[in-house]
């Protein structure tokens, strides 16, 4: 083989070069011949859909799998990286989507992790150490807090500062996006620029088209496992890359429908909610959702989207305040108190996609039908349950949300994410909700099937349900909701209209210190009537 | 008149297979394996000592012509290999073939009790003797022998140097894990195990290797205490079932010491007190109440696993991953 100096020859070596990988797990192949180069001193953006093999072709050069075929030269000559530990000794560091970090350790403990150094357990001399890597490139992290304590962009760069800890010269990260607000992300990607500037290769995974162009020198797209083609991103564009990702020609923009006569479906006056261990999680939050729009609501995760939705779906106990549910006569009735079966009884549906994606709503090691029972098994009335519609349910929803499964008797844990979430969210429409609660609905699904749920939504807009998106992307909120309210610590930050509001107002509420106070919250009410 | 000096020794002899059990259990925990056949890996232990003690007081004929050193070193010996080999079956059951941890752990359990019972029962026969019990007396004495200056010193020494060298050996072990454990790179990788198995294989440690590590050198410890019993608190006498339910006493201190095993050395006492405290309290004629006593320990053992759940700091929760198997290219 004498093509590894080739293709990057007129950069002098390739940091990485990756020679036919191929990787299957069973019948499935992950990796089909994919050819690769990484340079030093540049940011190369990966691309792809779900499941075209991205995260699995670094997880073998991170050494969490091994290739079944090909070659991976490092600085020109060839290695084998048979376990994480080999891909330290070459340089290489990966961060990954779901952090690997232990809880309840502090930073310096799991930064030092794994290494085998002479000598007794110095956390003071690492620790020290740490804290220069943090001044070299501007990191903000305390090295004797505990994980547990930290925020989801601390522990991000505690990931980070652990892989140049450990001397990596090859940086991957996985969606490391996916979590920040815009602000975090440009803090990241100014550490990430001192980096290239440094000489490191730095390989970026990411779904986010703008931060592509925003970081990337250049792009290489992988579909369905094979590597499509690459390029320099200044020539480029997002349909361009969008296209060679699927494969054929798709349109970027989402539709939002004028709303039709909107009228408030739901009332949230005062609303408190405080945890068990006493930490207020919503702080008198007044708002309404409105019949046939769709609201967003934006936030840092952890800032009170879980406990407002669960209050409504009445799975959370509220502190005080009221949940008025307005019905079709325009009477009002207290969703409060109420226990969920008769909330749901009203029409309202919930479907919270959780960071695992199974942990809520769908049960992993049942099949497609039989989720589809979790809600109607109380109905009719012989003691045995009615499996004949829930069957036909499950093969309506497979049908027209074009899930990819064998049969309607597949286990959900067998499907892959975007799947999993079109059978959730499909049941839920089923059920010919007036409300329809979802969360992070399109969490790590690629292009294609995002736009599907926003297709989806955008039906039961114009049906007349109420939808509530809590969403992660920023981009997506601005496009998809007709307003959005944003959450800061627990208490309503503003209520903005999203077809004038821009991403760094959103962005700015999201992180406003303190928030505004609570007479002030009424008058953001007030104004956004 | 409560005689301190005389319940403290009872008090400690009573603790130490406790605190043997509970290290041992500690130690396989924070690497991710909930071991519930500690119980039976205590009577392997013991049955183990005493099958070694009894051949070797068999072949020597009287206990003059037994070496001072073999008679020690055979029985322990014998004791270490039998909670070795219960280790290594546990491991490769539930590290190597990932089966349920809970179910192999009673079965172990089960297994333990029976396998010591039906060697108890084989030795028994084999002496002939009327009593269902064997005495392996001149083994017992060399464990049991304590320092000579002890007995000068009167209740000092009495309180502090009447045991035999494995009650020392057991709170030694017990420090000596809690100094790994907190403050060394294999402790701080045995616990990264326990509590998140990918992120240690992410960083490079044998995950693999530090269970099997783990939970072999804490069926080891856990098999002494199995073995302390019959050499020293029960003076060399085996009879069947008389360990009785101390093993599982044991796990329940891993929780009530929050998975620190030189806490672990006090509440030993504490519950090997509790154990003994009706022998000690009068209750003239009424027998009924000394049964009421004999119940202390289990009810604090209660009330400290209500404390603790309810307890929500993130430190003295159990290693997240206890009772999981893990395994790498599973998604």
């Amino acid at each position: 083989m004498d093509n590894k100096a080739t293709a990057s020859a007129d950069h002098g070596v390739a940091a990485v070069s990756l020679r036919g990988i191929t990787k299957t797990f069973g019948t499935v192949v992950a990796n089909d011949h994919v050819d690769l180069d990484i340079r030093k001193g540049e940011v190369l953006a990966l691309l792809g859909e779900n499941g075209s093999g991205k995260t699995t072709l670094m997880n073998m050069l991170s050494g969490i799998y091994y290739p079944d075929e090909g070659q991976i030269f490092i600085n020109g000559e060839e290695v084998s990286i048979q376990s994480p530990k080999d891909a330290f000794r070459y340089g290489i560091g990966m961060i990954h989507q779901h952090f690997k970090l232990v809880d309840v350790f502090t930073a310096t403990e799991n930064i030092i992790l794994g290494l085998e150094e002479k000598g007794r357990l110095d956390r003071a001399a690492a620790s020290k150490r740490i804290r220069e890597i943090c001044n070299t490139y501007g990191f903000q992290v305390d090295p004797d807090k505990t994980i547990y304590e930290m925020s989801v962009s601390q522990k991000q760069t505690v990931e980070i500062v652990k892989a140049l800890y450990r001397g990596a010269d090859i940086l991957i990260l996985d969606e490391p996006t996916a979590v920040l607000t815009p602000q975090e992300t440009d803090r990241l990607f100014a550490v990430l620029r001192n980096m290239r500037a440094d000489g490191k290769a730095i390989i970026i995974i990411t779904h986010k088209l703008h931060e592509v162009q925003a970081l990337s020198d250049r792009v290489a797209v992988l579909r369905k496992g094979a590597y499509i083609g690459e390029m320099m991103t200044k020539d480029t564009n997002p349909q361009e890359m969008t296209n060679m990702m699927v494969g054929h020609a798709v349109t970027l923009n989402i539709d939002r429908p004028e709303p039709k006569d909107p009228k408030p479906r739901i009332e949230i006056k005062g609303l408190t909610v405080t945890s068990p261990d006493g930490i207020l999680q919503l702080d008198h939050v007044y708002f309404d959702i409105r019949a046939g729009e769709i609201l967003g609501v934006a936030g840092i995760s952890g800032s009170g989207q879980k406990e407002l939705l669960e209050s409504i779906a009445g799975l959370q106990r509220v502190e005080s305040g009221q949940i008025l549910y307005v019905k079709d006569d325009g009477k009002k009735e207290d969703l409060v108190g109420k226990d969920p079966l008769e909330i749901q009884h009203m029409g309202v549906a919930l479907s919270f996609v959780p960071e695992d994606r199974l942990g809520m709503g769908l049960v992993a090691n049942m099949d497609l039908s039989d989720n589809m029972m979790l809600r109607s098994f109380r109905d009719g009335r012989s003691v045995f349950t009615d499996r004949k519609h829930p069957h036909d349910l499950a093969e309506k929803v497979v049908e027209e949300l074009e899930v990819n499964t064998p049969n309607v008797s597949t286990p959900v844990r067998r499907l892959s994410g975007g799947n999993v979430q079109k059978v959730l969210v499909g049941r839920e429409i089923a059920s010919a909700p007036k409300v329809l609660l979802t969360a992070y609905a399109v969490r790590g699904l690629d292009i294609n099937s995002s736009y599907t749920i926003y297709d989806l939504l955008n039906k039961q807009k114009e049906k007349g349900v109420a939808v509530v998106y809590v969403g992660e992307d920023l981009d997506v909120l601005l496009e998809l909701a007709d307003r959005i309210v944003v959450l800061c610590g627990g208490r309503v930050s503003g209520i903005v209209d999203g077809r004038t509001a821009d991403k760094n107002e959103v962005g700015m509420l999201m992180t406003r210190l303190g928030g505004i106070d609570r007479e002030k919250q009424e008058e953001v009410q007030d104004l956004a009537e | 008149m409560f005689d301190i000096v005389a319940f403290i020794p009872r008090m400690v002899a009573q603790s130490i297979p406790l605190m043997f059990g509970s290290t041992g259990e500690t130690i396989t925990q924070k690497s991710g394996n909930l071991n519930l056949g500690i119980p039976g890996v205590m009577y392997v232990g013991a049955i183990s000592g005493v099958i070694g003690a009894f051949l070797y007081e068999r072949a020597c004929g009287s206990a003059d012509a037994m070496n001072g050193a073999l008679t020690i070193l055979i029985p322990l010996c014998a004791c270490l290999l039998g909670s070795l080999l219960m280790g290594l079956l546990y491991c490769v059951l539930t590290v190597t073939l990932r089966a349920n941890q809970n179910v192999t752990g009673l079965a172990m359990t089960t297994f333990g009790v029976g396998f010591g019972n039906f060697f108890g029962g084989s030795l028994i026969k084999l002496t002939g003797a009327d009593v269902p019990s064997i005495a392996l007396s001149a083994t017992s004495n060399a464990f049991r022998t304590s320092l000579p200056f002890g007995q000068s010193l009167g209740a000092f020494g009495k309180i502090f140097f009447s045991y035999g060298f494995l009650a020392y050996f057991a709170i030694i072990v017990s420090l000596a894990a809690a100094y790994v454990l907190r403050r060394t790179r294999v402790g701080l990788h045995l616990r990264a195990v326990g509590e998140s198995p990918a992120t240690a294989d992410a960083a490079g440690i044998n995950i693999t290797k530090y269970k099997y590590f783990a939970t072999c050198l804490g069926c080891m410890i856990a098999g002494l205490g199995g073995l302390y019993y019959v050499m020293d608190y029960a003076n060399g006498v085996w009879s069947n079932d008389a360990f009785g339910d101390r093993g599982w006493l044991a796990i329940a201190l891993v929780i009530f010491t929050i998975w620190r095993p030189d806490i672990g050395v006090l509440s030993s006492f504490l519950f090997g007190g509790l154990y003994i405290l009706y022998l000690y309290i009068p209750t003239g004629m009424n027998l009924a109440v000394k049964e009421l006593y004999k119940m202390l320990p289990y009810i604090v053992t209660i009330i400290v696993l209500i404390i603790t759940s309810m307890r929500n700091k993130r430190e003295n929760q159990p290693p997240a991953s206890l009772g999981q198997s893990y395994f790498r290219e599973e998604r």
